[in-house]
């Protein structure tokens, strides 16, 4: 079956970047299509809808939204992108993400391009939607059973959980370098911690940007992109699986936020243009203020972001501003507080603006682990995230969750 | 002469423009080459991003790439141009099926250009229609060739 992603969007050929798209979606088995709607129907849509930008691209968009909302057009999911920069476009984009999901039950994704958009910049997206669509029982799945393995190869550590019938018996991490040698590392010390050998694991789940290497290396029951396996990871960890909520996940090369329902996302946003709203930007923090990386947290809570001026958007001016305020005699606490507030509010700023944030509020990932960004995305947001025990784990729980499904 | 249109793909105009012995430049013309190009990279239309750089001519790069795409096709049409003609407010059926702001910018890119331009309301009856033709015929007949 081959998965119709229809597009609704603004500019894509202009830019030159229609191909790359239509070459994510046939990378993952999915094809891009486009609503038709004759120009009676432009008119009709825009009354309905409410909002008529003055650029008839963005209408035509709209009707097609309409024509997908109304059931004329037959989609599996929706991919909603426009120019980055572009304001009317930003505005169009949103509201169509909101209007499609309160209509439809169909998985949607939006994004931004320029020019320099590749394929492969789109491929963990695409992927994502497809495998909404098609492997629904799957993500349905709840429980773990038999012995099963996860491996998350992300881009700044590896991680692997062992679990046994619904619980986890073994874990471990390491610092990312090669591959399939840091994942055989984690997975032997996770073997080891559990107590068992290679040829007990009946299912092994990979995920994260290492997920092919690893899948075909250890010849993986099931390799799936991180978007959804570290959705369910998060809602097992957290207890969460029936009903909404809204996961963030920090990681060290990109972040994600991620709208779920049962369990299962129906929308995404991942950012991964600026290294300022990632964990890379804490690390540097950390190197700069001359503390470990798993200290740096307790550092933020005692010190008030307030006194500290780092808003840029750049890890490199970031950096520059962290010099700046240092050399200003600011505290180190207040410093690294003022760190972890910027990327909780670049994170607010660029992802949260393209989800509807649903609660309870899930916060993950490796940088979940430092208290004083949890503290900032709390005072960001308005409320504290739960942290789930394990929260760095759950690509590796996910995989191990799901592969259990393929046994 | 060399008449630039706006919209960039009226088939109207094109027609108009061409009747009373004029060139037209339309945009149809140039992205036919660019789909039929034997070495099409970036289907369905083939611009690059070289074409898109191209496009930094005409707007900054803190503009969205899709003006800069359009524009990197039409600017050079527009600098190209003895005389332009632009109609106002056209419908969505009307030509361009685009981005506004890449219209304002065309409209502001001929203007700079200072060369002879008729603006007319895009017609809602059919006596609105005859005296937009006219109109356009009586611009193009006063064009020296």
């Amino acid at each position: 079956m081959t998965i119709r992603i229809a597009q609704l969007s603004c500019g894509t050929e202009y830019s030159g970047v229609q191909y790359e798209i239509e070459s994510a979606a046939r990378s993952v088995g999915a094809k891009i299509v486009y609503p038709d709607v004759s120009y009676d129907q432009v008119k009709n849509a825009l009354e309905r809808f409410g909002f008529t930008p003055k650029s008839p691209q963005l209408q035509l968009m709209i009707a097609r939204a309409v024509s997908i909302a109304d059931g004329l057009y037959d989609a599996d999911a929706v991919f909603i992108t426009t120019c980055f920069r572009c304001a009317e476009a930003a505005l169009v984009r949103n509201e169509l993400r909101r209007f499609i999901q309160e209509n439809t039950r169909l998985p949607v994704v939006t994004y931004s391009f320029t020019e320099r958009l590749k394929a492969s910049q789109l491929l963990t997206r695409m992927e994502a939607l497809v495998t909404i669509v098609s492997r629904k029982e799957l993500l349905a799945r709840e429980r773990q059973t038999g012995i099963t393995a996860g491996l998350d190869s992300g881009s700044s550590t590896t991680k692997c959980v062992i679990m046994e019938n619904n619980k986890i018996i073994g874990k471990a991490w390491t610092a990312s370098g090669d591959v399939v040698q840091c994942a055989t590392e984690v997975l032997e010390e996770a073997m080891k911690m559990a107590g068992i050998e290679f040829k007990q694991i009946e299912a092994i789940g990979t995920t994260g940007y290492g997920r092919f290497t690893l899948g075909t290396h250890f010849n993986a029951k099931l390799v799936q992109e991180e978007l959804t396996v570290n959705s369910k990871g998060a809602v097992w960890l957290a207890d969460r699986q029936r009903g909404e909520a809204t996961i963030i996940d920090i990681g060290g090369m990109d972040n994600k936020a991620i709208t779920v329902r049962d369990g299962v996302p129906d929308n995404f946003t991942m950012g991964g243009i600026c290294a300022g709203a990632s964990g890379r930007f804490l690390e540097m923090t950390a190197r700069r203020l001359k503390v470990p990386i798993d200290q740096l947290g307790a550092y933020a809570v005692k010190g008030n972001w307030v006194n500290a001026k780092m808003n840029s958007y750049c890890s490199v001016f970031g950096i520059q501003d962290l010099v700046t305020t240092l050399g200003a005699g600011k505290s180190f606490e207040d410093v690294a507080a003022a760190a972890c507030h910027s990327v909780a509010e670049q994170v607010y700023e660029q992802q949260l603006q393209e989800v509807d944030v649903r609660h309870p509020i899930i916060e993950v990932g490796g940088t979940s682990l430092n208290a004083g960004l949890v503290k900032a995305i709390g005072e960001v947001l308005g409320e504290p995230p739960i942290v789930p025990p394990d929260s760095q784990y759950i690509g590796a729980v996910g995989g191990a969750l799901l592969s259990s499904g393929c046994l | 002469m060399k008449v630039f249109i706006d919209p960039p793909n009226s088939m109207i105009l094109f027609d108009l423009v061409e009747r009373f012995g004029h060139e037209p430049l339309s945009s149809m013309a140039l992205i036919q080459e660019k789909v039929d190009n034997i070495e099409v990279d970036m289907p369905p239309m083939n611009v690059t991003l070289d074409d898109v750089v191209k496009g930094l001519k005409y707007a900054g790069v803190e503009v969205p790439s899709g003006i800069r795409g359009r524009l990197a096709i039409w600017g050079p049409m527009i600098e190209a141009a003895d005389a332009a003609i632009i109609i106002d407010n056209p419908p969505f059926s009307f030509g361009c099926v685009g981005c506004d702001r890449s219209n304002e910018l065309t409209k502001y890119l001929i203007k700079r250009r200072k060369i002879p331009t008729l603006t007319v309301q895009y017609p809602n009856d059919e006596e609105e229609a005859k005296t937009m033709v006219g109109q356009i015929r009586d611009f193009l007949g006063g064009l020296k060739q």
